[in-house]
């Protein structure tokens, strides 16, 4: 972390830089915030830990706007985020200096709960994120760090940044989990069953739009479901929209687009598993139009934004949709 | 608020006699901004249009709705009754309460509830409907033709003679197509060649015809009147400017044992070659594959023996760059693969050929110069079977729904010319049903039975199967005597199903011109437009459009070549104003409406935007309205909503969903 800070006030201090996206500490330990930083000294309270989930690629559609470049620190993950936002021409790579930092896989203390560990109230990690200790009311508990890990982390998409300016610090590989498999799942449900499975999540919603404003494909200077001119606006008022449509029509929104940095699911307040509508899409983009890494470059035409002579014949499609 | 005159139509009875019109008008009556409703019999009549004419004027209309057929038959007619009364013609909207409603429904009561819902939408829509105004468009008086068989010859020939320029892009080394496999063509058994090259060699000669043989289209971009089209001239290897045609190099090439696709695979070819005699231009090409110059890196024979130094292995691939006023699709047809038709046993049996193939069997430049023989061991047949509809009029997937049309008369004509040419061969044919419709074609048939006794056979044959002895015995059943019948065959032809050229789909999509389930190009409309793809300056010349014979398709070639001149004859065209409008103050930049469209009319600028008091620069989608043909991909793509359609907004299709939801 230290060398994280050093490097950030070299650039600083050089004028590379005009200022740092990073993360503080939070008012608990294990809730560090997404932070700007403007000189050295507002750098002594930045952290990097295994709690710094957050995302920052979305932030510099604001930075970009900024004089002077953003200091941004990215985690493999995020770097895909970034790649796409860039293809999208909401972030300008002029303004941006991006230094890849390693990640050996985020934890969550919502996670240390579900362990049935109460009373938090602060949680150390040991230096190689083998271990962490929760104080709590009730005494010290060791939990093993996988435990503690997103379920993004189990399913990581790898330890390279698709795009930076230098990386600082060392990846770890925390794949332990099959990608699609909670969609296989679902897919195996009958239509009842798959109703009855998401009215069950989808109705615990409550339209806080934390998901759609973490998510980084959600980037619109207006979202639809804002706007007075679509007529679609305020609908939860009048009926269980959300429950039926507003992740729906979110998800396909981002289809195409969506990098799977599991944000959406991260920030819900309800728990709801929002990411396993955009693994579906993922899901059968690549079982459609071949393998597709969303942000993986920052040129080429997404598969479904481009239309080539292999392209599924939509009778097929239809047929082998699941 | 708008003021609606609603107007149903009773077409008659087509619509009368099944919708309540009377009750419809009663209920649109009270329907928001309706001022005005009335029926009649014939709406597209004078009187009805008339009658239009005066309910604008005297009710100070500001927009209608005209229950009645498909918009297809009379959109454009109560829009220009309207525009003569004064309205803005993009204020009128069509409810089709014929094909829709009336024709499929029995119960009066259900009809003339549906009809109400499909006027209710259309009312909906007319509220939200803006004035628009057709803009204008150039036209390049050129045109592109794909296909040089004999419907892309026949179209070319048409066109320059009516004065204007033509390309023939044709992607095999000669143009003639098909027509020029063929030996002798029915009803009047004259010889393919003769009739067919003297079009080929007028094409070629014609000041205002070019023609790119060896060449395939790459890209096309654009709309009517003004296409930008990217052909690629496949790299000849042969300089055309300096070969004499001699013929030399084709005798010396020691390659020689490439399947000759002229031939169905059924002869050879040398590396270096030109598909038949006639072939034009006369100017061979290197087959790179079989090439052992290419393909080893010694050789070279035909250049050291090429007089007039032609031979270029350097020669690359060239991209020409063209533009077109309209674009005729000439593709044509191929047979279809029979590997789902093993109870056939053409991939066991030599002797077992498609009736292509027996074309180059009799054809006198074909692999037996004309000669009637085994493929197997050149035996002279006794007994040939034909067996009809291989892979057409099938009920399952393994051919075609459709009758390809030709095998009836083309087996009456082989069965003729072999039975006259060879008294002592037996010729039976298995049949499903005998369609010979055309000018003399049933009794070119009858002849075939009663003059040269032909054996026709109702019913279909179940198996072919080798003997040890080298013939084939045929299964089949006679349907008229219901008996079983098992016969020795020494040869058997099979009447293959035609299905259009597979070029064809990639051509499709570049065209953005729709293709049926089959792959053959969709028309405009199957009975009044059959020559028009619905994308506007694309036309359908020959079998790319559905199976024809030779005058059909000749007679189908001259109708696209009309209609493209009527085309290239205007000097000016009136665009569709229902076109993509981004707003600017939505709009992202995020670029993927410029990655759907079609058309490439999307372009990106930065701009200030003042938007709500913020200023600042921001990168906005621009559409350009010459270009964009008001597909609507953007608009569905927008993840934001910021592009609309005119005339076609959101808004308006979610207001007619609503009001048919209502």
């Amino acid at each position: 972390m230290q060398e994280l800070i050093n490097r950030a006030k070299e650039l600083l201090a050089d004028g590379t830089v005009a200022r740092v996206l990073g993360w503080k500490k939070g008012d608990m330990s294990y809730n560090p915030e997404v932070a700007y930083f403007n000189n050295a000294e507002e750098l002594e309270g930045f952290v990097y830990n295994g709690f710094c989930a957050a995302n920052l690629s979305k932030y510099l559609i604001e930075a970009s706007k900024l004089e002077g470049k953003t200091l941004v620190f990215l985690k493999p993950c995020d770097s895909y985020s970034f790649n796409q936002l860039l293809k999208e021409h909401r972030i300008d790579r002029d303004k941006t200096y991006v230094i890849g930092v390693g990640c050996k896989g985020k934890i969550t203390v919502e996670k240390i709960r579900d362990l049935g560990i109460k009373g938090i109230e602060s949680v150390e990690i040991d230096e190689n994120c083998e271990n962490i200790t929760v104080k709590t009311l009730y005494g010290d508990k060791t939990v093993a760090y996988a435990d503690a890990m997103l379920e993004r982390c189990h399913v990581c998409k790898g330890k390279e940044h698709v795009v930076s300016d230098e990386v600082i610090g060392e990846s770890r590989d925390t794949v332990d989990a099959e990608r699609f498999a909670e969609v296989e799942r679902i897919e195996a449900m009958s239509p009842a069953e798959k109703f009855a499975f998401f009215k069950a999540e989808l109705s615990k919603c409550i339209r806080c739009n934390a998901c759609r404003n973490v998510c980084p494909a959600c980037s619109c200077r207006k979202c639809v479901f804002d706007s007075t001119k679509f007529d679609s606006a305020q609908k939860a008022n009048v009926d269980s929209f959300e429950e039926k449509m507003f992740h729906i029509i979110r998800a396909f929104h981002v289809a195409g687009r969506c990098t799977d940095c599991g944000e959406c699911s991260r920030v819900c307040p309800q728990g709801i598993p929002l990411h396993l509508f955009n693994r579906k899409f993922i899901k059968d983009i690549n079982k459609f139009y071949g393998e597709f890494k969303a942000g993986e470059d920052a040129e080429t035409k997404g598969p479904l934004t481009n239309f080539t002579f292999d392209d599924v014949e939509p009778c097929d499609a239809v047929k082998g949709g699941n | 608020m708008q003021r609606i005159g609603v107007f149903v139509c009773h077409c008659g009875s087509n619509i009368a006699a099944t919708v309540d019109v009377k009750k419809v008008v009663e209920i649109v009556k009270n329907e928001p901004g309706v001022v005005h409703a009335e029926d009649y019999q014939y709406m597209c009549s004078e009187a009805g249009q008339a009658l239009i004419a005066k309910a604008i004027a005297e009710k100070n209309l500001t927009g209608i709705v005209v229950c009645s057929c498909s918009p297809r038959m009379h959109e454009a007619t109560f829009r220009k009754a309207a525009e003569r009364a004064g309205l803005n013609p993009y204020m009128v909207e069509i409810a089709n309460i014929r094909e829709h409603c009336s024709w499929i429904h029995k119960n009066i009561e259900e009809a003339t509830e549906k009809a109400v819902i499909l006027a209710r939408a259309a009312i909906a829509k007319v509220n939200l409907n803006a004035p628009l105004k057709a803009g204008e468009s150039r036209v390049t008086k050129r045109a592109l033709v794909i296909g040089g068989g004999i419907a892309g010859i026949q179209t070319a020939l048409d066109i320059a003679d009516a004065g204007y320029e033509v390309d023939i892009v044709e992607k095999t080394p000669s143009i003639g197509g098909r027509m020029s496999q063929l030996d002798k063509t029915f009803p009047t058994l004259d010889c393919s060649a003769c009739i067919l090259t003297p079009k080929m060699v007028e094409a070629a000669a014609h000041e205002k015809i070019t023609i790119y043989t060896y060449s395939e289209v790459e890209k096309v971009s654009g709309f009517v009147g003004d296409f930008t089209v990217d052909i690629r001239k496949k790299a000849r290897s042969v300089d055309m400017d300096k070969c004499t045609g001699c013929g030399v190099c084709q005798e010396k090439c020691p390659s020689k044992k490439t399947p000759s696709e002229f031939n169905r695979g059924l002869g050879n070819r040398s590396a270096i070659y030109t598909p038949f005699a006639q072939a034009i231009p006369n100017v061979p090409v290197i087959d790179r594959d079989a090439c052992l110059k290419f393909k080893t890196g010694k050789c070279g024979v035909c250049a050291k023996v090429c007089q007039a130094g032609a031979i270029d292995y350097e020669q690359k691939d060239e991209i020409v760059t063209e533009k077109y006023g309209a674009i005729v699709v000439a593709t044509g047809f191929d047979t279809i693969k029979l590997d789902n038709y093993d109870e056939y046993a053409y991939n066991q049996s030599k002797d077992v050929i498609t009736s292509l193939e027996l074309e180059r069997v009799m054809n006198a430049a074909g692999p037996t110069k004309g000669h009637l023989e085994r493929l197997s061991d050149g035996k002279h047949p006794k007994e040939i079977v034909f067996i009809q509809c291989v892979g057409s009029r099938c009920s399952d997937d393994r051919g075609k729904p459709y009758c390809s049309k030709i095998c009836c008369m083309y087996t009456a004509k082989h069965a003729m010319l072999i039975r006259d040419k060879y008294p002592d061969v037996n010729v039976t044919v298995f049949y499903i049903d005998v369609r010979t419709p055309g000018k003399n074609f049933d009794e070119f048939y009858r002849r075939a039975v009663e003059d040269y006794g032909v054996n026709y056979i109702k019913g279909q044959v179940g198996k072919v199967a080798p003997q040890p002895d080298g013939s084939l015995l045929v299964q089949g059943v006679d349907l008229l005597d219901n008996k079983q019948i098992l016969k020795k065959a020494d040869m058997v032809v099979l009447a293959t199903a035609i299905e259009p050229d597979p070029s064809v789909r990639k051509i499709a999509t570049m065209l953005t011109a729709s293709i049926d389930t089959n792959n053959f190009l969709t028309e405009s409309h199957a009975k009044l437009r059959p020559v028009e793809s619905p994308t506007a300056g694309v036309f359908l010349s020959g079998v790319c459009q559905g199976p024809k014979d030779i005058p059909e398709t000749v007679a189908q070639a001259g109708a696209a070549a009309v209609k493209a001149i009527g085309l290239l004859a205007k000097d000016k065209l009136l665009t569709n104003p229902c076109t993509a409008k981004p707003d600017e103050l939505l709009c992202n930049g995020c670029s993927a409406c410029a990655n759907v469209c079609p058309y490439g009319a999307i372009t990106y600028e930065v701009k200030l935007i003042n938007d709500h008091g913020i200023r600042e620069e921001r990168r906005v989608a621009q559409v350009n309205n010459a270009l964009c043909q008001g597909c609507g991909a953007c608009t569905v793509t927008c993840p934001s909503g910021a592009m609309d359609l005119q005339g076609f907004s959101n808004r308006q299709i979610i207001a007619e969903v609503d009001a048919i939801c209502r």
